[in-house]
């Protein structure tokens, strides 16, 4: 359940200047990296899909300008008093440039106001300690009162180990937060991102109402190396991705990352417009339902 | 086999338990000597049995967290069917998910615990090497999660309250478990058991085993057993995976210190709102005993929650699990 390193399927896009050239992580193809950024970060040789930085995520998905962050400063403590936790934390906030390995807040994606949520798997690989588990919350609850759609990019290792049991308590109180919005009826979109295991993937993650993945991404419970190594045996290749995920019913759509954003408008343009349904069945209309 | 013969079946001891070993075989010793020569010892032998009783408080008063964690996976710890018997005046064991199959590493039915009718649902493991693989060593698979969910729904529509018992190392991980949604199961059981609106006390009496653990464990109270364990990563794993430890399993006892997974962490971490004391020695050393008190807390648990009207209950379950987290938050300006 805890965050596993997957330092090797990590692809390094960070530190990349204007101007120079990229190799694809995947196919070894030389990529400028200008044209890269135009391209969403994706390989023209291999469609292979880089991670995006929490921010890249929600510049290339929401309506210019209208992202407005929330929590910006909210950081972690170390509940445990975990050793090395600590400097652990600050080196990772140096190098993801974030507070921690989440942002959330509230925007518009395709015209419609949604509060939008994006991992960022350069903070400890995304991994979900008490900050991600209160800021994913926090977003549940701003969209319950403002009777707003929710969409979350997730990436993410699991759960924060250096929180122990606290971290696995997020997992509760995500889903939690996340079954209130259902309750609530309004729309859960999630968008799984690579990697995608453990914690979060088995917590609020797999609870959306439509789940997209991108092409290529690792998606499953425990890491594929994580299984070899625990049980002594090799699995088939492809296991554990966006497609096998797909192939077993277990998410609605593999959409390549030039596509996310006009899926996305159309998917909330669908849950979010006003009801055109009939009134609800009285008790009169029996007759009607035991039709239906 | 059952609860009575494992009881005396003290055949595996933990490291720490030795000198207890020692002490027992010498007791036992004079007893044949006694019985075969007819020579009364008997005051040496009530020393002994003294002199166990004071070392036994003495070790199970100070055991690391590396020792919590090997006596809650004791060969000879109770498991839920152990206690369901002693426990509750009656138990219908039912089967199935309707969607998949029957996962026997998950036990869910209906009870009576003292003229109560309530729903429980836990993991199971197995006692010996066949009834282990059979359980699968209590790592329950998604139709295990999903049998569990189905008999609270039950209990939900026939407003009966839930009791669970937690003991996994963990969830299934195996890429059959991967292929039937074992991640969409978890979280299932945790959002939904979140608005069961009937009373739910789950109860962790061995492993609380990460994930595997907490679909089980969304409920209105949590108690641990004194000698159980509630982790996010078994510490072998968590030595293995972080330089902290050196990347290396021999050091699992300093991870096991570093994650706090013990009953009085749960406590202190505001995880648990009980411990159950265990008879000395462990719940293996009185399984009666152990079932008396978990009887006990159950009867009080939920007749202090039955009291409570459904939407206040909800929302003090939500309010439990919302507030679990620690975090800083420099003021805005």
């Amino acid at each position: 359940m805890a965050a596993q390193d997957t330092e090797q399927t990590r692809a390094k896009v960070d530190g990349v200047p204007d101007g120079l050239w990229v190799k694809c992580t995947h196919c070894s193809e030389m990529l400028y990296s200008r044209e890269l950024a135009r391209d969403l970060k994706v390989c023209r040789r291999c469609n292979f899909h880089f991670e995006l930085s929490a921010q890249e995520r929600i510049q290339v998905t929401v309506d210019p300008g209208s992202f407005q962050e929330h929590d910006a400063q909210m950081r972690s403590a170390n509940p445990l008093g975990f050793p090395d936790y600590p400097e652990k934390l600050t080196r990772a906030q140096q190098g993801a440039g974030t507070a921690d390995a989440m942002i959330w807040g509230e925007c518009r994606i395709g015209g419609a106001a949604c509060v939008i949520g994006a991992s960022e798997g350069g903070f400890m690989r995304g991994s979900m300690g008490s900050v991600v588990g209160e800021k994913t919350v926090r977003a549940a609850e701003f969209a319950l009162q403002r009777r707003l759609p929710v969409v979350m990019f997730c990436c993410s290792g699991g759960a924060r180990m250096q929180e122990g049991i606290v971290s696995l308590m997020q997992m509760a109180k995500t889903s939690a937060a996340v079954a209130r919005l259902h309750q609530a009826g309004l729309p859960y979109i999630c968008v799984f991102t690579n990697p995608l295991t453990a914690g979060v993937l088995a917590s609020f993650a797999s609870l959306g109402d439509v789940l997209i993945a991108e092409p290529g991404a690792l998606v499953g419970f425990a890491g594929p190396r994580v299984i070899e190594q625990n049980l002594k045996i090799k699995l088939p290749p492809g296991t554990h991705t966006s497609e096998f995920q797909i192939e077993h019913g277990m998410v609605d759509l593999v959409v390549p990352r030039r596509e996310m954003l006009s899926t996305l408008t159309r998917v909330l343009r669908w849950a979010a417009a006003p009801n055109s349904s009939p009134a609800p069945i009285t008790p009169g209309d029996q007759t009607i339902a035991a039709e239906l | 086999m059952t609860p009575e013969n494992h009881s005396r079946n003290h055949s595996r001891w933990l490291p720490f338990e030795r000198p207890l070993q020692e002490l027992e075989e010498q007791i036992a010793e004079i007893e044949r000597f006694t019985a075969s020569k007819g020579i009364d010892k008997s005051t040496e032998i009530d020393s002994l049995r003294q002199r166990h009783q004071r070392l036994s408080h003495q070790i199970f008063s100070h055991l690391s967290p590396w020792d919590q964690v090997l006596l809650a996976r004791h060969p000879n710890r109770p498991y839920t069917l152990d206690y369901l018997r002693l426990v509750f005046d009656d138990f219908i064991e039912l089967h199935g998910d309707r969607r998949f199959g029957d996962d026997p590493a998950v036990v869910a039915g209906l009870a009576t615990l003292d003229g109560r009718p309530l729903a429980v649902a836990g993991h199971q493991k197995g006692r010996d090497v066949k009834e282990r693989q059979y359980r699968n060593f209590g790592m329950a698979r998604p139709e295990g999660y999903r049998k569990a969910l189905r008999v609270m729904k039950l209990a939900e529509k026939l407003g009966r309250p839930v009791v669970t018992f937690i003991d996994t190392p963990a969830a299934e991980s195996r890429l059959e478990a991967e292929e039937r949604g074992i991640s969409e199961a978890i979280a299932r059981n945790m959002a939904e058991m979140s608005l069961l609106r009937v009373p739910v006390v789950a109860l962790v009496i061995g492993e609380g085993g990460s994930g595997g653990a907490i679909a089980l464990g969304v409920g209105d109270r949590v108690l641990m057993l004194e000698h159980a364990v509630y982790s996010v990563i078994p510490p072998e794993g968590c030595a293995v995976i972080l330089d902290t430890f050196g990347r290396d399993p021999s050091r699992a006892d300093e991870a096991a210190a570093a994650l706090r997974l013990s009953a009085q962490d749960m406590l202190e971490l505001g995880v648990a709102e009980e411990v159950l004391p265990e008879p000395v020695g462990g719940a293996h050393r009185d399984l009666a005993g152990m079932s008396a008190g978990i009887r006990e807390a159950l009867v009080r648990h939920l007749d202090d929650l039955s009291a409570l009207p459904v939407e206040e209950l909800l929302e003090a379950r939500y309010r439990k699990f919302r507030r679990v987290g620690v975090f800083e938050e420099p003021a805005a300006g």
